[in-house]
């Protein structure tokens, strides 16, 4: 889409921006040791901690990907929501406690607390230093995605930017400046989305949104000769007929300008509805909707063309209240769009063409995993293991799990994380009004769904667009940090303290995850430019399941099977890490992004956690069973 | 050098056995919940299209019912760890 910078959003930009800095440079003079660098010495209040945990959660994947899943797929979005919260009940339950009394900087340190094995030092270092990477990559691609908006510049631009401050607040201040960022990103995320759903519901529900750049797409009269349209109304041409899966997309000229449409033959006679369209000409020009940029024509999508509310139809609801709204979007028919990818005339072109979806069908699972009618074994096992992957995975993300090292004793790692759960469900709530709000007001980028919050805002004006946009923007900061915190002790003292025994000072030991901080931060910022485009919420998914492989049967089974051996735990994570990371490899998306056809793809489903789960599992058993005599001498 | 016993110092806390026992319980009532929101899904969709309460599908009721459990069990988790602790660890 199309982007103006707005003066305000800049201003309130610099000014988070400047926020953050300022409480970087300010714990830096108060940050010289081991203990204060990678756990804030251990003496953040639990209370801080809890809303530092959600704002550690509360990341780019939640408040970006989780609204724009939402407002494109519909329930099947919120399922992430109550997959990701779900998770922290095996936080609270099963790892808060143990995890802290056994560890001192990172979740190697727990592991490794019974045995001081040198496997699981290398592998839990290596495993916490892939993890975090892999969430990483969204992170640094909801901030390319943020940047564009709000100030105008190319998705790269927001990537180095995010890159570079981050890297320079986690090579200047650590764990310390990371929990208050954390903390007040976290608060700030929360009370401006109930803000948000507030002016939603205030509003209520309109057939013809009022959002400043939206305009309601046409729809003219078709003639057929068999499956053939010969002639539009309105006065337009055909000029061109394309069929793509279930799809007859129709290509029209009026005025010397070309426009795609979609054919609907369900009503009692044949109609074309104005679709989207990006074309690249075989001469190397890019046309939104036909025209070029500066002209334009792509405008944003997304409404409701029926809303039935108490019994009739109608054009507006009026107020509505948490209920209501989801009744009357429920009761009637949302304009998804779907979109296509054709050839014609040698030009390349995307068409995001018009899908009616009645709202009961897109408030209940099926759009994105095919579940129900259509479904083949393989979409009901991706779903299951995408399930699987989040209920699993958060317990076992080491940005999570060194958050228990902040503060003073196990109980206040206990409290810490229900102040989490209640923050953190609070606002998986609201992502389901925002993102419902996203896809029925006329604000959607069909190019970018990672934008669906920041836009709703938009749609009540600058002041809220800007504030949520700084909000977004810190919230990809806050994680970023905690990401960066957590690759630099996995490298510092797990792998060169700890597996090398490089012989460091307390201070030698800081300087040398502040130096890991500028290395992982380069790499962040190269996969950010490399992943564009992809949902941030989809990405987190595989963070989660690389995390769940590699680490949660460790834990699990350190804690609870009194046979685990040094060994089981080093090749559990061995073999969780790697099964995780080929099948996410040889995945459809994947196969997509490498530009081969998905349906090639060896793996037939995208969610690798219901297979290296258990094969996690069973490896530990396993090996464990077999080093047991070796172990005990 | 520094790599020093990764294990820190901890006062003994003798209600950590009751805490475990109670989080593993606590996680298996969450779990089997959680898991029957999944095998719905799976393999009867057409349940979670249902009208369940205040004209609102099964799906809409049974995910916010996950988010407030969640809530609702955590504090009484920590709500009865609190208690056992202040008794066994005076």
């Amino acid at each position: 889409m199309i982007y103006d910078p707005a003066p305000l959003a800049v201003i309130l930009f610099i000014s988070i921006v400047a926020l953050v800095l300022g409480i970087s440079i300010y714990f830096a003079r108060k940050t010289s040791s081991a203990k204060g660098y990678f756990a804030a010495g251990g003496t953040i209040p639990w209370t801080v901690n809890g809303v530092a945990f959600a704002g550690d959660y509360l990341s780019a994947a939640s408040f970006l990907g989780i609204c724009g899943l939402i407002a494109t797929v519909g329930y099947d979005g919120f399922l992430y929501s109550i997959g990701y919260l779900a998770g922290w009940m095996v936080a609270l339950f099963v790892v808060a406690e143990p995890l802290k009394r056994l560890g001192r900087y990172t979740f190697a340190d727990a592991l490794d607390a019974k045995f001081n094995s040198k496997g699981i030092q290398l592998m839990a270092g290596i495993s916490t230093l892939v993890v975090s990477i892999f969430y990483l990559i969204p992170q640094m691609v909801g901030a390319g995605a943020l940047v564009t908006p709000l100030l105008g510049l190319p998705h790269w631009a927001g990537v180095v930017i995010v890159g570079a401050i981050v890297t320079f607040i986690v090579a200047t201040a650590g764990m310390k400046s990371t929990t208050y960022v954390q903390f007040i990103k976290g608060t700030l995320l929360i009370i401006f989305s109930f803000i948000l759903v507030i002016v939603l519901l205030n509003k209520g529900l309109d057939t013809t949104p009022d959002y400043e750049r939206y305009r309601i797409p046409e729809v003219v009269k078709a003639e057929l000769s068999g499956e053939k349209v010969n002639a539009a109304g309105n006065g337009y041409l055909v000029k061109g007929q394309v069929t793509s899966g279930d799809y007859t997309l129709v290509v029209l000229e009026k005025a010397g300008l070309r426009s795609w449409w979609n054919l609907d033959t369900s009503g009692d006679s044949p109609v074309l509805m104005e679709a989207v369209s990006k074309t690249q000409t075989s001469g190397g020009e890019i046309l939104y909707n036909g025209a070029i940029k500066t002209e334009r024509k792509f405008h944003p999508v997304g409404r409701m063309s029926r809303i039935y509310l108490d019994g009739e139809n109608v054009e507006k609801t009026g107020k509505l209240n948490v209920i209501s709204y989801l009744r009357a979007i429920q009761n009637g028919q949302v304009i998804r769009y779907a979109k296509k990818h054709i050839v014609f005339e040698g030009d390349n072109v995307t068409v995001w063409a018009q899908n009616p979806t009645s709202g009961a069908e897109f408030l209940r699972p099926g759009l994105k995993y095919k579940l129900g009618e259509g479904a083949s074994i393989f979409s009901k096992l991706d779903f299951v293991s995408l399930m699987l992957a989040l209920f699993l995975g958060t317990a076992a993300l080491p940005h999570v799990l060194i958050r228990y090292y902040t503060v003073p004793s196990p109980r206040d790692a206990r409290r810490s994380t229900i102040v989490a759960i209640a923050a953190i469900g609070f606002f998986y709530i609201l992502t389901l009004y925002m993102g419902l709000g996203a896809a029925t007001s006329g604000v959607l980028d069909v190019e970018s769904s990672n934008m669906a919050a920041p836009l709703l805002a938009k749609s009540f004006g600058t002041f809220l667009f800007a504030i949520i946009s700084a909000i977004a923007f810190a919230t990809v900061l806050g994680t970023v940090s905690g990401l960066i915190v957590a690759s630099s002790g996995a490298v510092a003292h797990d792998l060169m303290d700890r597996f090398a025994e490089v012989k460091f000072t307390d201070k030698g030991k800081v300087k040398a995850a502040k130096f890991t901080a500028v290395i992982v931060g380069g790499v962040a910022i190269l996969l950010g430019i490399l992943f564009k485009g992809m949902n941030v919420s989809f990405l987190v998914g595989w963070a989660f399941a690389v995390a769940a492989s590699a680490n949660l049967p460790s834990i699990v089974m350190m804690l609870f099977w009194k046979k685990t051996t040094a060994q089981g735990i080093t090749y559990s994570i061995l073999v969780g890490a790697i099964s995780a990371l080929t099948l996410i490899l040889l995945s459809p998306s994947m196969f997509e992004r490498y530009g081969i056809d998905a349906a090639n793809a060896p793996i037939p489903f995208d969610n690798p956690g219901i297979i290296s789960i258990p094969l996690s599992f069973i490896t530990i058993i396993v090996v464990s069973l077999l080093t047991q005599k070796k172990s005990e001498t | 050098m520094l790599h020093e016993p990764a294990a820190r110092e901890e006062a003994e806390d003798f209600a950590a056995e009751y805490k475990t026992k109670l989080g593993l319980r606590m996680f298996f009532v969450y779990a089997t919940v959680f898991a029957g929101f999944v095998a719905i899904n799976t393999f009867a969709p057409s349940i979670m299209g249902a009208i369940f309460l205040f004209g609102l599908n099964f799906a809409i009721f049974y995910g916010f019912f996950l988010i407030i459990l969640a809530v609702v069990l955590g504090v009484i988790y920590n709500n009865m760890c609190t208690a056992k602790e202040k008794e066994l660890n005076k």
